[in-house]
């Protein structure tokens, strides 16, 4: 098995899966380009997290590592639950592969995100219900990120790439967005990245 | 707990009689293939026996098979080897866009050595129009490789049409037929190529062994220089074992391919047909009808590859995935892609492919296990929270 017996047990008994119609704070991290999507929902009492749910689409470590922040979480003030890394997710799962390290392992951020969007909403500085599902996903529709990881781009137009990822990344002429410059076909819609007549 | 293996794509099981056949190279057949002593002509003539058995199975004569080590390599030696060998000639290749990484990387290594490739992209089906294949290719093109079945949606290509189209233009025509091959009747002659691979380990053979079929008069550069081994074109020592366990297997396919085939055809189609009933929002990937005959693969909406994957293996059952998830590289199939499909959607790709072993009741256990599997997974799933939010207004 690739995954730790922790790992596992997450994935095959995930604590607290759910929505919260009333939730505090909302937030949401990943996209399906990655394979990876996690929506955390949060209530607060007393300055505490009273109540978390979450839902994921995505492969066993991101529903274990979702499940694992939310039990990690439970209880625990804002700054205690603003201290959870996704490292220590990690660690705490007994270790996860290290190609999942990076994709997967965004519990944190998603808790995190929701935990700001309760602080927002209560400082004022955001009218209105959270940020609702496929929000997240709109935003990447700009074409500033990279595909697999959501990392910011380096360089421009024709020569960019993702220092991350450590890939060359070229806009798809499809669809307008970053892809793998050596890939056959556009990550995102598909099309073929077929040359231009007579070019390379 | 029993296994039900539905992963045919990845690895079949060595047939026991192909076992028993290979074990006598390990033992007292040890020689080298290419000694003059009686010890190494013994092993010289079973691989000339496979050899013959390989030949058979494809419409070949014994002179026009090369043993390779995987199907891989033999992907690589047709792609290099018959362009490389052209170079004078042209350094253009034309390639469908759902071929086998092994072709697609090989393409892209003769970039390097300032060839240019055109993909030809797929419909919905992942199947390639025969006439864009012709009008892909021009005057520069040496090499035309379309693949004779899909491993990830099980879609047969049109490669006969294929073959006359980019033959009469001038060019040689590969055809991947790793998937193919032994589970399918394969005729090289009926094909009309110049080139096809095929891997032991996709018929009941051991993994290591595989072949490409060069025909007659073909001039390809090898990739391993060394001695005298198949005529020159792949140096290096016969893997006599793995060889003869190949012979073996190709012997057993010829004689067992529409039995096999059969039997496996009713087992898939009740998967086929079942599944997208049994559950919401799935679909079958691929072609309907032009589908190898053990092959049933879906695409699962609101659902991760890999999660579906690991549910199933829990409860005993073992299937593949072209999920960003489940390759190393943490990128979405460029197959289910290249059909058109959103990246979400290809997320949830699944492939059971039967082997000769699967029974009508490991089928059942699949249509019983599978759906509540899925209902658990959705339950967790943001997207299909939000689809079934948009659906109420």
């Amino acid at each position: 098995m690739i995954y730790s017996d922790k790992v596992m047990d997450h994935f095959a008994n995930p604590r607290n899966v759910g929505v919260l119609a009333d939730a505090d704070g909302v937030g949401q991290v990943g996209n399906p380009v990655c394979g990876d999507m996690m929506t955390f929902y949060v209530k607060v009492k007393d300055g505490r997290l009273s109540d978390i749910t979450f839902q994921t689409f995505g492969c066993g470590a991101a529903i274990a590592v979702s499940s694992m922040v939310s039990e990690m979480a439970l209880g625990k003030t804002l700054a205690e639950a603003m201290a959870i890394t996704n490292d220590k997710v990690a660690e705490e799962l007994g270790g996860l592969p290290k190609n999942k390290l990076h994709c997967s392992n965004l519990g944190a951020d998603a808790l995190h995100a929701a935990i700001k969007d309760f602080e927002d909403k209560a400082a004022g500085t955001k009218a209105g219900p959270g940020p609702t599902i496929g929000d997240e996903h709109a935003g990447h529709e700009e074409t500033c990120c990279c595909p697999y990881c959501d990392g910011p781009i380096e360089g421009m137009e024709d020569v960019c790439s993702c220092h991350h990822c450590e890939i060359d990344l070229v806009e798809c002429p499809a669809c307008g967005k970053y892809t793998n410059k050596s890939d056959a076909a556009c990550v995102i819609c598909g099309a073929a990245l077929v040359p231009a007549p007579g070019e390379k | 707990m029993t296994r039900v293996y539905l992963d045919h794509i990845a690895a079949t099981p060595v047939d026991p009689a192909v076992l028993e056949a290979m074990l006598p190279f390990f033992r007292e057949r040890f020689g080298n293939a290419q000694s003059l002593h009686a010890d190494g002509q013994a092993a010289g003539e079973a691989v000339e026996e496979a050899r013959a058995s390989v030949a058979r199975l494809v419409g070949a004569t014994d002179a026009e098979i090369v043993f390779t080590a995987s199907g891989s390599e033999s992907n690589n030696l047709a792609v290099k080897g018959l362009a490389l060998a052209q170079r004078a000639k042209g350094t253009h290749i034309v390639l469908s866009a759902v071929e086998h990484t092994s072709v697609l990387n090989a393409a892209k290594s003769l970039e390097r050595l300032g060839f240019t490739t055109t993909l030809v992209p797929v419909d919905g089906a992942a199947a390639v129009d025969p006439e864009a294949v012709a009008e892909a290719m021009t005057s520069k093109t040496v090499l035309v490789s379309v693949m004779l079945a899909n491993a990830e949606v099980g879609t047969i290509q049109p490669v006969a049409e294929i073959a006359r189209l980019a033959r009469s233009r001038g060019a040689l025509v590969h055809t991947d037929a790793v998937a193919a091959a032994g589970s399918i009747p394969v005729d090289v002659a009926a094909l009309g190529v110049d080139a096809l691979s095929l891997a032991g380990d996709q018929f009941y053979g051991p993994k290591g062994a595989a072949a490409l079929f060069l025909k007659k008069g073909v001039r390809v550069l090898p990739l391993i220089d060394g001695g005298i081994q198949e005529s020159g074109r792949r140096g290096g020592t016969e893997n006599v074992p793995a060889i003869v366990g190949l012979g073996k297997a190709a012997g057993l396919a010829a004689a067992r391919l529409d039995e096999r085939a059969g039997r496996a055809r009713t087992l898939r189609d009740r998967l086929l047909d079942e599944l997208p009933v049994r559950i919401p929002h799935v679909r079958v990937s691929g072609h309907r009808t032009c589908r190898l005959p053990h092959h049933a693969s879906f695409l699962v909406e609101f659902v991760e590859g890999e999660a579906m994957l690991l549910s199933l293996d829990m409860k005993g059952i073992a299937v593949s995935s072209g999920s960003a998830c489940t390759s190393k590289s943490l990128k979405a199939s460029h197959v289910i892609l290249a059909m058109g499909v959103d990246h979400a959607s290809a997320q949830g790709s699944l492939v059971f492919s039967l082997i000769d072993g699967t029974t009508a009741a490991d089928i059942e256990y699949v249509l019983e296990t599978f759906p509540p599997i899925i209902e658990r997974l959705r339950r967790m799933s943001p997207l299909y929270t939000q689809f079934l939010k948009e659906n109420q207004r």
